[in-house]
């Protein structure tokens, strides 16, 4: 079996998010970049696939060389080889575009993405390339398992869960379940050594026009001051609920 | 190549006044509409108002699409067909598609329900739309098309233009709200072709808690956090969501430490919750908590330690024992309801 993780290259959830060239840019400026989490659970469930059915396992990503210090991460935790397509991730669509290019040349049995990635959020890149290469898709992914040429996922719904079969070519948007968060490996010293040696291939984007543009970002409004209400005073709370914030 | 020159306004106009119309897709389950359906339809009538458009819904296997007139749909696309009893993306996306299709609509509005973000990036492409989730409020301008939409897990907000000439709007729960506004609906069946193909996907088993509100549908989310202590400590903070009519939740933590189901998690990595009130109990108010939840119109924290990150992102506060403040808060809140009902 070949898998292909799709790894968006993410602000660490810390970070204290700031714009720059007049509000039209993220400030990347002492910000700490990761795997995206949603993609480190698919990750580790790829190794799984390695170390139990001896599948071989890619990464991913679209983005300029500064990612590359990301994709080296996840060559540590395990993955066999890497890929980048050397261009900025504008779009969801454009992304996807490059990535289905990846995907028809390579010939994956399993494509893992993410549910979402935290910075743009768009939940887009894994729907968006099923339908352009024509594989299944399961979004909110929370168990996979494959035997032969069929998987079968369990993809959690608004108020519970649901248990699907398909065949493969399978993309999944994946997330926390697919394994847990004790399970997600820290690269160790070998892990690292070896990331070195991995193969790296950078890849020239192919020329797609982007559907979408952040044009400008904003902050959320700063909060008001809390109000506090003293525990032996909770009459006062239950009516600036009702009166006053009008939820009750 | 030349670009044409945009047409002026005049001309825009005239355009518009031909067929156009907004579709929405009424979202139901069990044959009933879901909340956000009239949620997307009141959205879809303000920005009519702005484009001089219709509105048209499409609704999927759904009993009674009358009420979608009163948060101004003009006309119902009515599809029923057995195949489509359980919720498949790629099908439910073929027929969206063909509804736009046939309706010559230029602007396509979902939700930002489970299942809606599923199908919207395969209907996005179908359509050769550009795709904006998570959108927060009405177009900036509509030519450029540019809307507001959340990023960064609602640390930041995102100006977004869509530059394709279909665009594929999904709208962030109770981001607008619901708008009565007078139409009557004309209903209309509607008979899309399926496509074998979009049925290789097989649903085994679905496994879903009935009869409790969900987090993703609940107006109220009473959450819980390592305050707690333990999992044997969670009754009175199913009491309390039972007097509010609310969904539990919890923090990160307490569903790693197997305290409660993950698909009670909430926060950055977890479900966003967008809800009019949230609860936090016992919760310190970690960066990726507060970015999941606070999309919430009004946050309430319980928390024993003033100094609690918390209670600088919460409308309201209350600094004490929650072993002491949830259960008396559970008495005031019966007392108030008995006096309101
Ligand atoms: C990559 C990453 C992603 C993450 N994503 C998420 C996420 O999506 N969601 C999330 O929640 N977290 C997330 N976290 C974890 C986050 O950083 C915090 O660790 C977590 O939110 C803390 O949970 P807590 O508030 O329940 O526990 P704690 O931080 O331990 O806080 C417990 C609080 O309870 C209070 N308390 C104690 N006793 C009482 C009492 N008797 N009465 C009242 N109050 C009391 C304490 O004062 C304290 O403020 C993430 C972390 C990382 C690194
Ligand atoms: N630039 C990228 N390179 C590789 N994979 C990506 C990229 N952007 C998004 N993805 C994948 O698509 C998923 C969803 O991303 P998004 O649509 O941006 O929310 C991520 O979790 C990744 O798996």
């Amino acid at each position: 079996m070949k898998i292909l993780v799709c790894i968006s290259h993410v602000p660490d959830t810390t970070s204290k998010i700031n714009f720059a060239d007049g509000d039209t840019k993220f400030d990347t400026n002492g910000v700490q970049f990761v795997i995206n989490p949603n993609d480190e659970f698919g990750l580790t469930r790829a190794m799984w696939f390695k170390e139990k059915q001896g599948a071989t396992v890619s990464v991913v990503n679209v983005g300029g060389p500064e990612t590359e210090p990301t994709l080296r991460k996840a060559l540590a935790i395990g993955a066999d080889e890497a890929i980048r397509v050397n261009t900025e991730a504008t779009d969801g669509f454009f992304v996807a575009k490059q990535l289905a290019r990846v995907i028809e040349e390579g010939a994956y049995d399993l494509i893992i993405a993410g549910r979402e990635s935290i910075d743009y959020n768009g939940g887009m890149v894994p729907g968006m390339l099923a339908a352009l290469t024509g594989a299944n898709f399961v979004n909110t992914c929370i168990g996979l398992e494959v035997e032969g040429n069929e998987a079968t996922a369990i993809r959690e719904i608004d108020g519970g869960k649901e248990t699907v079969k398909c065949a493969l070519p399978l993309i999944i948007g994946g997330q926390k379940g697919l394994v847990e968060e004790s399970d997600l490996r820290i690269p160790n010293m070998r892990g690292i050594m070896m990331a070195r040696k991995k193969q790296l291939t950078v890849l020239e984007p192919a020329e797609v026009a982007g559907r979408t543009a952040a044009v400008k970002f904003e902050k959320p409004a700063p909060k008001g001051e809390v109000k506090l209400v003293s525990p032996d005073n909770l009459d006062e709370l239950v009516q600036l609920l009702h009166n006053e914030a009008k939820v009750i | 190549m030349n670009t044409p020159l945009p047409p002026s306004r005049g001309e825009l106009l005239i355009l518009n006044k031909k067929t156009m119309s907004i579709l929405i897709y009424a979202e139901s389950e069990e044959g009933k509409l879901k909340k956000i359906a009239f949620e997307v339809a009141s959205y879809a009538r303000a920005l009519a108002g702005q484009t001089g458009d219709t509105v048209t819904a499409v609704a999927i296997n759904a009993e009674n699409t009358a009420e979608l007139g009163k948060y101004g749909v003009d006309k119902v696309l009515k599809v029923s067909d057995e195949k489509l009893s359980a919720f498949n993306a790629r099908a439910y996306a073929d027929v969206i598609k063909q509804a736009a299709d046939q309706e010559g609509s230029k602007v396509v509005l979902i939700s930002s329900s489970a299942n809606d973000k599923y199908l919207a990036p395969v209907l996005a492409v179908n359509l050769g739309a550009g795709y904006a989730s998570n959108v927060v409020a009405l177009p900036e301008s509509t030519d450029p098309f540019r809307v507001k939409r959340t990023a960064f897990t609602n640390k930041a907000f995102s100006i977004t233009e869509i530059s394709t000439d279909i665009k594929l709007l999904g709208l962030s729960k109770n981001s607008f709200g619901l708008k009565e506004s007078e139409a009557a609906a004309a209903e209309e069946a509607f008979s899309p072709s399926l496509n074998d193909d979009d049925f290789s996907i097989k649903t085994e088993s679905v496994d879903k808690t009935t009869g409790k509100v969900t987090i993703a549908d609940a107006e109220i989310v009473v959450s819980g956090g390592r305050g707690l202590k333990g999992p044997e400590n969670w009754g009175m903070i199913e009491e309390l969501a039972d007097v509010l009519g609310a969904a539990t939740a919890c923090s990160k933590p307490v569903s790693d430490m197997g305290w409660r189901p993950h698909s009670e998690h909430v926060g950055q990595t977890g479900k966003p919750v967008a809800s009019n009130l949230y609860v936090a109990v016992g919760i310190s108010g970690a960066i990726q908590h507060l970015a999941g939840i606070n999309a919430s119109k009004v946050k309430v924290v319980i928390n024993s330690d003033p100094e609690a990150p918390f209670f600088k992102a919460a409308d309201y506060g209350v600094v004490g024992d929650a072993f002491e403040v949830v259960p008396a808060l559970i008495e005031k809140l019966k007392e108030f309801k008995a006096q309101n009902s």
